[in-house]
């Protein structure tokens, strides 16, 4: 696998060291999860190319020790682990990263099995398809790996997979859609729902169109979590393993560059800026108290809440880290999306006036939800649970202090990332954003939402410095689920406007 | 709106007229709110906020409260109320959580009163006190409700609901301290006012948000709430649970729900997505509106009944942006366009039948009812006509009970058992059915089976097939097809045909003749084929010929079989030949026999070169005119005329044992509908097997997939044996994988067969070649497995 983007350079020079030094100690700490480890020297002798684990757990971000080991786990983790693997005949590194919150994992599960292979308009093998196309849109060939192997496996036709053009012209039409959502879901207008439903032979169901804009809408964001948590290539998968023989010489590299480098990232961290880090956490401990308390004492007036929001929503585009320059996708992706080119755009910097949506007016709860659950029953009440577990998670701690009434910042995330693609909420002060989220943790959220194959350790690692991985994960879940939600409430109010 | 019924109602003096009409707003409306003289409303929404009056023929924009230049969110209403008391007073609830309280009476343009920015959310719904001038009640999104009192500036107390935002909140009319609340995760809450640090009860009412609540007008303890699961329900408070008495689903979730005056058990109710229209339901008639207004192009978002008493006149508005009038006499009634009617058989196989008493009666009057005829094991009781609610209709409702003698199916139960369908050549399937039928006493069926066998079984297999079969075992088979002798036929015909429906008469006596003829030939074919039989019985010179024909028979088998599709032209002389083998019965009680031909036919028939030059005549005549399918139309015929008498038994069979030779004969529906209803009859008999047998041997794709949907299998844990709960592999119990191979103690991965008793198994190869040498299970269990 050739990684998508140039940031990701560094990374992959170290990989390709840990390929020709390999050695067998992190062999078996890598091959946790492969299980191909402990046979390697009687498939040498039998000739058999044993492959094995390139990356050092599933996540490239955060490192393998603080991810829970499978073994480890509790009855209740245990079980999801079980139904996943009967779900998916596999346990990914998705839902290992995932597990550090498994009742979400558990919501987050039994939706994704629901859309993939439960009743539902669509054939099984266009499901998957949806899914690559909708993966290929964020250039994450990790998802597309792990659903060209399923879109086989229920006896999806090899040949689509060389291209759009190749599928049957009613996915083809679907790829306006796609672009269009993943992208600039403010511009889907009930032109293009109609385009889909009138395209005689070819026209979608509503039913169908439902099916495909959540499954569409979950790839987008699930790609956003792959690339924000920095997700391993599964060993099966392109990428995830070497062939190379593990190296006999003593003298290990990836020691140094495994442990010690992490280790001289805790002390640079620790040395230059635990001080500083820790401040961090105290500050916004303070600011967020402090909003709570003088909430009511100085009332902007409401012009300036409305600048306020206009000025977030202006800002958000600015957020983009500088080297923004345009990385082409690889070619073993691309080939499943057309117009390349076409990606994110902020539409205040293209002058291009998009009317604010406001959530009083069409919200998820309200309207969304009625309109999936009766297009394609028992889903809109899944997705709905997965929202809401999504929103309300907490554990009330923030990095190292417990019973912290996080709802607040829990609140500033979601509606800063509704706030990114135009989405409005009368009640809330934009004012608060600014004061809770700071340009790092800014920029990482912009870039993992609306550009994720830009995410980078660099952004990973630097933003709220002091939190803990799990926390970080957190905080992907949230931009997850919070990008579904606008995605599916323009889809939805375009349908909406469609029937109307 | 050609519909303009105008309405003038009398309320103690004041008087309510106008017609249905309606007026444009600029924008979408939210809410709206009547003031109490039922002369005013307030639309109230994001970008509106005006007065109207409701004057007979038009509404007449009043007053504009939205006021100054600069757009404000306290504008920007979620919901709207006028004051029931006081007739200068409203408030209204803002998107970004402002209560805000507007008196009509201040000189100045700006009519805005007061300010409370308590909330931090959204309010949803705010409500006054409905005899309290002063007391004004808020419930919002960030979970609280908070009551103000209009003299002070702040609330006078909050109540916390503990859970998820308030959608609604209400004062009861009647009770003074007493208000609910409703809840986004499905609860219903009940305060009092005076207490603000406890509810007084709560109960979940629906699943998911209840967006709506209305406490009825005049009966103390009646509420109705609306929620996201498309459900109105009517809750008693009275007892000391709330106990729901109504429950009405709708087609959509229930946005607003209110009472309707002077009418004890309606109410309308509007839906916030997908669906329009405003219904007006009887809450004891849950199924179907008693009203509908139809008039909204784009969702209702409030709905208000004009005046307090007065039940005739709705106004609501929309997010289409008009402002509707709605008169009673103009709704629609769609139960006027509904046809009520109702169908359900009962435990023994009676069946009652409801429907609209005009439809029945009318019916009647033409003919006698169908069902009668058609069904004669069925007989109708009694008419009964029933009164159903409020006489909007009166219906009748029938039943049909079945005959205590009749009721009896056990021809069917044994004729599913013992039939073939599958498995051997098509010959010995007719025959093998030709038998079951006629041991069951269904000569009529067993006839068609032979016909089908003489039809359709394949010029190059026939004979030797045949053959075989008749010389294997002649004496078992022979006598079987002698019995088929037309005096047994005759008579037996004849009881099926008088149990026969007067409609299928004509035409089943027809195919008694046809069958009749065609059952000769085939006992013909056997005789000539076989003869075995005859020589028993015939005397010696007539032996001799019988060998003759027999020996014929076998050199010439490839001229012979043409005959089996013999048209009229052969008729005679299988006539002649076939009266031999009952020759014997003839000689020996004549007087009995009711066909006299049969000393014709023994003459003739004895002459066996003339038959053969009138074989190879048919022969010829065979290959030039008789294509293959020359009797598919009377297949489908008589496949259809089966089903249509309700042996759908015989029409599945013959479909499935003909197979390609007649299935494009008959459309895919129809197949498909005869095998739904074969299969439903066969499950209702409890005949699992036979019935999977059908659906695994039909030619539909909608009925094979039967087999796939929905298919549970029950596993064991091969190591505890205790019933697998946990999909996948690994018992949750012992917490091993359950699918290793007992031979070779790996894990099966694809087909695994196990023992159904002991649970143990492995790899297919492994077990059979295990199998082979040992009865026992390879997991040393000692259970006797067997592999079938």
């Amino acid at each position: 696998m050739r990684l998508g983007t140039a940031a990701n350079a560094a990374y992959t020079a170290t990989l390709a060291v840990t390929e020709l030094l390999g050695c067998k100690q992190c062999n078996g700490n890598g091959g946790g999860g492969g299980g191909g480890g402990g046979g390697g020297g009687a498939g040498e002798e039998l000739g058999i190319r044993i492959p094995r684990p390139l990356g050092h757990g599933p996540s490239r971000f955060i490192p393998e020790k603080e991810i829970l080991q499978v073994g480890n786990e509790d009855a209740q983790m245990h079980t999801l682990f079980a139904d996943s693997f009967a779900a998916l005949g596999r346990l990914d590194n998705i839902t290992l990263v995932m597990v550090f919150h498994p009742q979400y994992l558990e919501s987050f599960l039994k939706t994704q099995h629901y859309l993939l292979q439960m009743d539902g308009p669509l054939p099984l093998h266009y499901r998957h398809y949806i899914g690559i196309m909708a993966a290929a849109r964020h250039q994450c060939s990790y998802l597309v790996n792990l659903h060209v192997n399923d879109f086989l496996h229920v006896g999806g036709d090899p040949k689509w997979l060389n291209g759009l053009e190749n599928a049957p012209q009613k996915l083809q039409n679907l790829g306006e859609l796609n672009k269009v959502l993943a992208h600039r879901p403010w511009l889907i207008t009930k032109e293009h729902i109609e385009q889909l439903l009138k395209a005689e032979e070819h026209s979608w169901s509503l039913a169908e169109l439902v099916h495909a804009v959540v499954l569409l809408t979950h790839y987008h964001s699930l790609a956003s979590f792959t690339f924000g948590c920095g997700i391993s290539p599964e060993i099966h998968c392109d990428g995830g393993h070497t062939f190379r023989p593990p190296s006999v010489s003593n003298y290990c590299i990836c020691d140094i560059t495994n442990g010690n480098h992490s280790m001289e990232e805790i002390h640079v961290a620790g040395s230059v800026s635990i001080t500083d880090s820790f401040c961090e956490v105290e500050a916004l401990m303070e600011k967020m108290k402090q909003l709570q308390e003088c909430r009511d004492e100085e009332e902007a007036s409401q012009e300036e809440m409305a600048s306020r929001f206009e000025i977030e929503k202006r800002e958000s585009m600015f957020v983009f880290s500088s080297d923004d320059e345009e990385v082409a996708p690889t070619r073993d992706i691309s080939r499943h999306f057309e117009d390349t080119s076409y990606g994110y755009k902020d539409f205040s910097r293209h002058g291009m006036h998009v009317p604010t949506f406001r959530v009083q007016d069409y919200c998820w709860e309200d309207h969304g939800y009625s309109l999936v659950n009766r297009l394609y029953p028992d889903v809109g009440q899944l997705i709905d649970e997965k929202f809401h577990i999504a929103y309300n998670l907490t554990y009330n701690t923030m990095a190292m202090h417990k019973d912290v009434d996080t709802s607040m910042l829990r609140r500033a995330i979601w509606n800063y990332i509704h706030c990114m693609f135009g989405i409005r909420y009368d009640d809330y002060d934009y004012g608060e954003i600014n004061q809770l989220l700071d340009r790092s943790f800014k920029v990482y959220i912009k870039t993992v939402v609306c550009t994720p194959e830009k995410a980078t350790k660099k952004m990973y690692d630097s933003f709220w410095r002091q939190f803990k991985h799990s926390e970080k994960v957190h905080v992907n879940l949230l931009l997850i689920e919070a990008r579904m939600q606008a995605e599916l409430l323009y889809a939805l109010r375009a349908i909406t406007r469609y029937m109307t | 709106m050609e519909k303009m019924a105008r309405v003038t109602t009398a309320l103690g003096g004041n008087t309510l007229t106008g017609r249905t009409m309606y007026c444009h707003l600029d924008a979408p409306a939210n809410a709206i709110s009547v003031c109490r003289d039922a002369a005013q409303v307030v639309v109230a929404g994001r970008n509106i906020f005006k007065i109207y009056a409701i004057e007979e023929e038009q509404f007449v924009e009043k007053l504009n409260l939205r006021v100054g230049r600069k757009p404000s969110l306290n504008f920007s209403c979620a919901d709207v109320v006028w004051h029931q008391m006081d007739e200068n007073l409203l408030a209204t609830a803002a998107t970004n959580g402002v209560v805000v309280t507007w008196n009509l009476g201040k000189p100045s343009r700006n009519k805005q009163d007061q300010l409370f920015t308590e909330h931090k959310r959204t309010v949803n719904k705010v409500c006054f006190h409905p005899t309290e001038a002063y007391m004004l009640l808020s419930g919002s999104q960030d979970g609280y409700m908070k009551c103000f009192d209009l003299r002070k500036k702040d609330s006078v107390s909050t109540f916390s609901g503990q859970s998820e935002s308030v959608r609604d909140v209400q004062f009861s009319i009647r009770d003074y301290f007493t208000f609910a609340a409703t809840f986004e995760n499905g609860n219903v809450q009940l305060w009092d006012i005076r207490r603000p640090d406890r509810y007084e009860r709560m109960f979940t009412a629906h699943n998911g948000p209840v967006f709506c609540c209305d406490w009825h007008p005049e009966d103390r303890g009646w509420l109705a709430t609306g929620g996201r699961d498309k459900m109105v329900k009517v809750w008693d408070m009275n007892t000391n649970r709330a106990k729901e008495i109504y429950c009405v689903q709708s087609i959509a979730s229930v946005a607003r729900v209110k009472w309707r005056p002077e009418c004890k058990h309606h109410l309308a109710t509007c839906s916030m997505m997908v669906d329009h229209n405003i219904y007006v339901w009887d809450v004891r008639r849950p199924y179907i509106p008693s009203a509908m207004f139809e008039e909204h192009r784009d969702v209702t978002t409030g709905i208000v009944w004009r005046h307090l008493h007065d039940p005739y006149f709705l106004l609501s508005g929309s997010k289409d942006s008009t402002l509707y009038q709605h008169i009673f006499k103009d709704a629609s009634q769609p139960i006027e366009r509904a046809n009520p009617e109702g169908l359900c058989y009962g435990l023994f196989g009676d069946l009652a039948f409801a429907a609209k008493e005009s439809l029945v009666t009318a019916d009647s009057n033409r003919k006698p009812y169908p069902g009668d005829r058609r069904h004669p094991i069925f007989f109708k009781r009694k008419l009964d006509p029933t009164e159903q609610f409020e006489s909007v209709s009166s219906s009748a409702l029938s039943v049909f009970e079945t005959e205590p003698d009749s009721s009896s199916m056990g021809w069917f139960v044994d004729t599913a058992r013992r039939y073939a369908l599958a498995g051997r050549s098509l010959a010995e399937l007719c025959d093998h059915n030709a038998k079951v039928a006629k041991e069951l006493s269904r000569n009529q069926v067993a006839q068609t089976w032979t016909m089908l066998r003489i039809i359709y079984c394949s010029p190059g297999t026939m004979p030797s097939a045949n053959l075989n079969h008749s010389i294997g075992k002649g004496s078992a088979s022979l006598p079987l097809m002698n019995s088929f002798n037309l005096k047994d036929m005759a008579s037996g015909m004849g009881s099926e045909a008088r149990l026969d429906w007067s409609k299928g008469e004509n035409r089943s006596e027809n195919i008694l003749l046809d069958s009749s003829a065609t059952l000769i030939t085939n006992d013909e074919n056997e005789e000539t084929e076989g003869s075995d039989v005859p020589a028993d019985y015939l005397l010696g010179d007539v032996e001799g010929d019988e060998d003759e024909l027999y020996l014929m028979d076998h050199e010439n088998a490839h001229t012979e079989e043409p005959e089996y599709v013999l048209p009229q032209e052969a008729f005679p002389l299988r006539h002649e030949i076939v009266d031999n083998p009952s020759g014997p019965d003839h000689l020996q009680d004549k007087a009995d026999s009711p066909h006299v031909s049969g000393n014709e036919a023994e003459t003739v028939s004895l002459t066996p070169v003339e038959s053969f030059s009138l074989i190879s005549i048919s022969h010829t005549l065979y290959e030039s005119r008789l294509p293959p399918d020359f009797f598919s139309a009377l297949v489908r015929d008589m496949l259809r005329f089966y089903a249509e008498q309700g042996d759908v038994q015989m029409a599945v069979s013959v479909l499935i044992v003909l197979g390609e030779r007649i299935r494009k004969e008959i459309d895919e529906q129809t197949q498909e509908h005869w095998y739904t209803s074969y299969i439903d009859l066969l499950q209702r008999f409890r005949l699992w097997n036979i019935s999977n047998q059908v659906i695994k041997l039909s030619t539909c794709r909608a009925i094979t997939c039967l087999n796939q949907a929905s298919t549970t299998l029950h596993v064991n844990c091969s190591n505890c044996k205790r019933p697998m709960s946990n999909k996948g592999w690994i018992c949750d119990r012992c917490r091993q994988c359950a699918s290793t191979c007992a031979v070779c103690h790996h894990v099966v991965k694809g087909l695994f067969v196990w023992c159904q008793g002991c649970s143990h198994g492995g790899h297919l190869q492994h077990i059979l070649k295990w199998l082979e040498s040992s009865t026992q299970c390879p997991a040393g269990c000692g259970h006797l497995c067997e592999y079938t």
